[in-house]
């Protein structure tokens, strides 16, 4: 079987902070009712996660959920498990209405890490990024310059940013362009 | 530039988020309607100068759509509310009628 | 002369001695310096001609407001025209050149020119003098404004620097670094508020430390370091200098402009920063901006606003002049007088128009031996190039000559106006203070914000507060305001205490003299960079222009790129005069952002070069490149439009590539289409809705072409319906519609039937989708695959799951070229692997990749339609002859109700043909066919029009597809296109399928 490649093939930028593809990452978009007792055991058995509360994250080890829309969550699972996942989704959920399909492929994952990571999302998307405003355990989707796009922090100095994959190559030179030296900002303090 | 609140997620967020979609609650009309109920339908809509009631779809965010009851003179959010009703929820007109005693749209007042 | 004086310069560091050039002219200034200062501290009072007469003009203000005093800055990728020279920071190798001069700013034929013309260019000349006669247009006119016009050049170069971007969200906003921005800012950030400030300058204070006075027993210049040392402790509060607030629009929305290298041009990091901001409560505290006076030669070099004089003297430690004459309304002039007097230069004189004179600081003049003249003015300024002498009058007559006194430089004050404009940007409503003479905020008309609050508050000299006490407790009340409306609570400490001296009230002086003839009202400038004079607002008003908007208009005041900011208070006193109506009855004309000039750069942010706009690309998109694609964009993707090899054309290479499918192998790169998972038990009635087709009754693992339209019945999308199982639905779409089609079926599931049990997920990009087209198709895919993909393993319309190279594939037999193919789904990240090894299977049949445009002829010869090529929004499906898949059954689809209305049936309708030219040639894209006779314009009717065109290699002559009048009902009839280079070309009327037409070659 052929290696699957990452829209960038974990290209890399060293600027104000350092700009990274964080490469293949599974994930699964699971459509249905949030609130049901099987929904949440599809979750947990797929993710080891809880059910993220709205507009949150829940990370379990390698594994996380996120919260998109009331009746949509992204899961993410190290890529080479993506069926796998699946399968538990599909067994926990079978008889429901729901809808869970693998996107792995659709998508690219960038890691941004450094003191200055709040002012480079700051440069590119309409979001309060001000300590307490914005906090690790927090997805945002939103507009990054002229493209859709999600993130999170990891912790304080790591933000995780998710596009779409035809826009990986944009979506790198803003951030790469955000965290060239000399933009620094100062805002946040 | 806007900021509107997506009833959904519950972001404060600036229009340059949304995608604005037009009148809202419209009733619609198919196949066996009159000429004249089709037209008004498709063609005939309102352009108030005030309070307005418009649809709104947090495009770059939850991906859901809304309503949103605002002055189009002053650019006052009255509130926004899901669009899974036909008619603008009972605290939304009085929260208006609070502050446009005796506002009307369309059916509704 | 002006001069460097041995004293003075708050401002500099004159030990760091820092080079420049003027017109090529090698200057020194010294560090602190703004290019004004430094222009001045040499001498060089002549820095550029005005727009329409090409008069010679020098620096009048010291600030944002200056109309005169710009230049070209820079040389290259770096050169910008318009950079106001007392915005501008100077620094060492700083180049510029003066503008509006032909062939020198000494010596300028435009200044010539307008002594002949200057009747020809009164107020409203765009529109009346030179209409008439026409000849003159040609050969006088044009050739004049074409040498006089613009303001300035345009670079010639790209712009090499880099500009960003930069959200920031804070609870108070205070625009103004002076003192009364800062102690605003120390009240709201004392109550805890998050509070930033901007200031436009690279330094703190404004221009307190310049006019003097006590904060608290202490001066104000230790006032303002102490202050700015505790809001630099405070971490809720950040402060931000040679950063302007350039518009505030609605629900706190402000633009901050911060130029981050302009004064050091060799520092890495953005050149400008655009902030842009969203605030609770937003200060301003933008201050206020003299006046100038209208008198005869009030534009001659050397004729300056008093605040600038004092400005120059203390900041910069520059002298205007050896000898000043004042001239003013008001006390503040004095200031000047007195800091010039105690710097030992000489005024002859204080020309105070108030017949009572001034208050105790004309005591303190007087008691320095300054001679005061009151109720006198300026009858007319003496001089060309720099200021000699001025003629002094009785302010109540006509100008009749007292007195010439000999000066070089005019320092003049017609009082101060309140910077009303960013309350006003966003509905902040005026109010006429009688007693101030100006305009300032009414603060019970504040613009409101999303909840309907006042957002806006008014600070300090902004607000119509000029004395320093009044100032600071405006300000401070201001803070505490903007605090407790974001939700704080302001401390209890009390305002500091601020002190001045007590000033006698300003008189209103609008002309000088109050009955000035019209030779000196032809001399007096209100906008000196428009030339707009006192007697061209008179003319206005004469000929009926009576509100102010189109007063401005007609006469341009206030027109250019100063926006008036010294000659819109003087314009609209000088028309409401004229138009015998109080001052506020008049009003003022609208202010808009921004409130300087900002570059374009920085509105485009990031946006340049390869970040211009998204690029999407395709899992393949480095393969294509790689190997000689030449690409096309097709919305936001870059697709392959044909792969030229070396010499060949792009025709060549097309024709190349449709042979080669035809008779063996070819790879088109589809991943750009379209893929919606449709999945629910409704998921069937939904598609049904959404489609013309009768989507429900599609069987599990069969494909279906679907037509897709909106509720007024127009086609809007096509594409391939595939069910995967039997509640879940693959929908194919055009490269276009993936995301407007999702977003489609979203807003329906959302908004209408929002109680159906159907789920939408959009997969587009999670799949590179590769076409496998030609006869060796089938052939290729065997070489790659265990699974069975024979002709009765995997029919036409049918798709199976194999394993192709290892990948798990989904493989849909389907066809858009009309030859035996296939359409293979692969995970994005093996995409491109699949693609080479089918090119390396390939390699026997001599495989080609094909781009876009071999894929359109292809679809062409065999008639299927294109989305936007046969339908432009008008068109239904009914017209392209595609009445076979809009189901009969079925009592509603979107689309259908319209579809039923009286028009949508007229037989009238130009429906869909295939058009075959008679000489073989190809028809221009677009043509129409013309008809007998001509419409109600005159023009010719037509019936008919191509939508397609192409030259078939197949067929090896041009092919069309067209709709036309009754045009299934008129086949070999001929029609005519005429071209545009006034030939007609000649086309039959067949049908539209060319090539195979029985499906043959796909059914194999």
């Amino acid at each position: 079987m052929s290696e699957p490649v990452s829209a960038l093939n974990g290209a890399s930028f060293d600027g104000t902070v350092a700009v990274r593809e964080a490469g293949l990452q599974g994930m699964i978009t699971l459509r249905g009712d949030l609130s049901s007792a099987k929904m949440k055991k599809a979750v947990k058995n797929a993710t080891g996660a809880a059910i993220p509360g709205t507009r949150e994250i829940a990370v379990s080890r390698e594994s996380a959920a996120a919260w998109m829309s009331p009746d949509e969550l992204l899961l993410m699972v190290p890529y080479d498990t993506a069926a796998e996942a699946l399968g538990k989704i599909d067994a926990a959920l079978k008889g429901e209405h729901y809808l869970a399909v693998n996107v792995s492929d659709a998508r690219a994952v960038f890691e941004i890490a450094g003191a200055g990571v709040r002012e480079v999302i700051a440069k590119l998307c309409p979001v309060d990024m001000a300590p307490g405003a914005f906090e690790p355990g927090t997805i945002r989707r939103t507009r990054m310059a002229q493209v859709a796009a999600a993130f999170w922090m990891v912790d304080a100095e790591t933000v995780r940013v998710v596009c779409f994959r035809s826009v990986a190559g944009y979506v790198f030179g803003l951030l790469c362009d955000a965290a060239e030296p000399g933009g620094e900002v100062g805002f946040f303090v | 530039m806007l900021i509107l609140e997506c009833p959904y997620c519950g972001v404060k967020a600036e229009e340059t988020e949304f995608h604005g979609g037009g009148e809202a609650h419209l009733k619609r009309f198919g196949p066996g309607s009159s000429d004249d109920e089709f037209h008004g339908y498709l063609f005939e809509k309102v352009n108030p100068k005030g309070v307005h009631f418009e649809r709104w779809r947090h495009a770059n965010g939850c991906g859901k759509w809304f309503h949103a009851a605002r002055d189009t003179v002053t650019l006052e959010v009255f509130g926004t509310y899901p669009a899974q009703t036909s008619e603008p929820p009972q605290d939304i007109k009085d929260k208006i009628s609070a502050k446009r005693p005796g506002w009307s749209w369309r059916e509704f007042a | 002369m002006s001069t460097r004086l041995a004293q003075g310069g708050r401002l500099l560091n004159k030990d760091r001695t820092l080079k420049f050039t003027f017109n090529g002219k090698h200057l020194k200034g010294v560090e602190g310096d703004t290019l004004a200062s430094a222009l001045l501290a040499n001498d060089q009072m002549l820095v550029g001609r005005s727009f329409k007469y090409h008069r010679p003009r020098g620096i009048v203000a010291s600030g944002a407001e200056e109309p005169n005093a710009l230049v070209g800055l820079g040389k290259g990728a770096r050169f910008e025209p318009n950079q106001r020279v007392t915005t501008t920071e100077l620094f060492d190798g700083l180049t510029c050149e003066s503008q509006n001069h032909w062939p020198s700013l000494e010596f300028d034929v435009g200044e010539v020119n307008s002594k002949l013309f200057a009747r020809f260019l009164p107020a409203g000349f765009y529109y009346k003098t030179f209409i008439h006669p026409r000849p003159f247009w040609k050969h006088l006119y044009e050739p004049f404004i074409r040498q006089s016009a613009g303001l300035g050049k345009p670079p010639r170069r790209g712009d090499e620097d880099s500009y960003e971007h930069f959200y920031a969200f804070v609870d108070v906003l205070v625009i103004g670094g002076g003192v009364a921005g800062l102690q605003a800012a120390k009240a709201a950030g004392e109550a805890g508020a998050r509070v930033l400030v901007m200031e436009q300058t690279a330094h703190w204070g404004g221009r307190a430390p310049v006019d003097g006075g006590e904060v608290d027993g202490q001066p104000v210049d230790k006032f303002v370091d102490e202050i700015v040392a505790a809001l630099e402790e405070m971490p809720n509060v950040t402060l931000r200098n040679r950063m302007m607030g350039a518009g505030v629009y609605d629900h706190g929305y402000v633009l901050g402009y911060e130029r981050v290298t302009d004064h050091q041009p060799e520092a890495k990091g953005p050149r400008h920063r655009l902030w842009r901001i969203r605030a609770g409560q937003v200060i301003t505290a933008t201050g206020a901006i003299e006046r100038p006076i209208s008198f005869a030669g009030n534009d001659i070099p050397g004729v300056m606003l008093a605040s600038a004089v004092r400005d120059y003297a203390v900041d910069y430690g520059v002298s205007v002049g050896d000898r000043t004459v004042v001239v003013t309304n008001n006390d503040d002039a004095y200031r000047t007088a007195i800091t010039l007097k105690k710097l030992g230069l000489e005024v002859p004189v204080i020309l105070d128009a108030r017949a009572s004179g001034g208050g105790r600081l004309a005591e303190e003049a007087r008691q320095m031996g300054i001679r005061i003249e009151t109720g006198k003015g300026i009858a007319k300024v003496k001089g060309g190039k720099r200021v000699e002498g001025v003629a002094i009058c009785a302010q109540a007559g006509e100008g009749a000559v007292l007195e010439e006194i000999k000066c070089d430089a005019v320092a003049m004050s017609g009082g101060w106006s309140p910077v009303v404009h960013l309350w006003s940007h966003c509905g902040g409503k005026l109010i006429w203070d009688e007693a101030q003479a100006h305009f300032r905020p009414d603060v019970d008309k504040a613009p409101t914000g999303d909840a309907g609050e006042a957002f806006v508050i008014p600070a300090g000299a902004a607000n119509g507060a000029l004395d320093l006490a009044g100032v600071l407790a405006d300000a401070d009340a201001a803070g505490r305001a903007a605090a407790k409306a974001t939700g704080h609570s302001p401390k209890s400490a009390a305002a500091p205490v601020g002190k001045a001296v007590e000033e006698a009230a300003i008189e209103p002086i609008w002309l000088m003299p109050q009955g000035a003839k019209v030779q000196l009202r032809m001399k007096a400038w209100l906008d000196y960079q428009n030339d707009v004079k006192v007697s061209d607002i008179q003319l206005a008003a004469r000929e009926g222009y009576e509100s102010v908007e189109h007063a401005k208009r007609y006469t341009t005041l206030g027109m250019a790129t100063d926006q008036g900011k010294l000659s819109n208070i003087n314009g609209l006193a000088i028309l409401s005069d004229a138009l015998g109506q109080p001052i506020p009855q008049t009003g003022t004309t609208t202010f808009r952002p921004p409130y300087t000039p900002i570059s374009m750069s920085a509105i485009a942010g990031e946006a340049k070069g390869p970040l211009f706009q998204p690029l999407r690309k395709t899992p393949m998109y480095d393969w294509h490149a790689d190997n000689g694609a030449d690409f096309e964009p097709v919305g936001q993707w870059r697709r392959a439009y044909c792969y030229p090899k070396r010499g060949e054309s792009r025709h060549g290479a097309v024709n190349r590539e449709i042979k080669q499918v035809r008779d063996s192998l070819g790879l088109l790169d589809a991943s750009t289409l379209g893929k919606l998972i449709v999945k629910g038990p409704d998921a069937g009635k939904f598609l049904d809705m959404l489609y013309t087709n009768m989507m429900s009754t599609l069987k599990p693992g069969r494909c279906r072409y679907g037509l897709m339209c909106n509720e007024n019945g127009f086609l809007m999308d096509d594409g391939v319906v595939v069910r995967l199982d039997e509640d879940t639905f693959l929908c194919h779409t055009t490269t276009g519609g993936a995301e407007a089609i999702h977003g489609h079926m979203e807003e329906w599931l959302q908004t209408e039937w929002w109680d159906w049990k159907v789920y939408v997920a959009n997969v587009t990009e999670q799949y590179a989708q590769i076409g496998v087209a030609g006869p060796n198709s089938r052939k290729v895919l065997e070489k790659l695959t265990d699974d069975d993909i024979g002709p009765e393993a995997l029919t036409f319309m049918g798709f199976k799951d194999i394993t192709i190279a290892g990948v798990p594939v989904r493989c849909y037999r389907i066809s858009f070229a009309g030859e035996l193919s296939f359409e293979l789904a692969i995970p994005a990240s093996n995409g491109r692997a699949v693609w080479e090894r089918l090119i390396e299977a390939g390699a026997e049949f001599g495989v080609t990749p094909y781009g876009t445009e071999a894929m359109h002829v292809m679809r062409a010869e065999k008639g299927f339609i294109m989305i936007g090529d046969e339908t432009d929004g008008t068109v239904i499906p009914q017209d392209l002859g595609l009445g076979w898949a809009i189901s009969k059954k079925k009592d509603d689809y979107i689309g259908k109700r319209a579809q039923e209305r009286k028009h949508m049936a007229d037989p009238k309708r130009w429906q869909l043909v295939g058009l075959e030219t008679v000489d073989g040639g190809v028809l221009p894209d677009g043509a129409y066919a013309t008809a007998e006779g001509t419409n109600a314009n005159g023009q010719r009717k037509t019936q008919g029009r191509v939508t397609s065109t192409y030259y078939s290699p197949t067929l090896k002559r041009g092919i069309a597809m067209g709709l036309v009048l009754n045009g299934p009902d008129r086949m070999g009839e001929v029609l005519e296109f005429p071209k545009v280079d006034g030939t007609v070309m000649k086309a039959k009327i067949v049908d539209p399928v060319f090539y195979d037409k029985d499906g043959e070659k796909q059914n194999v």
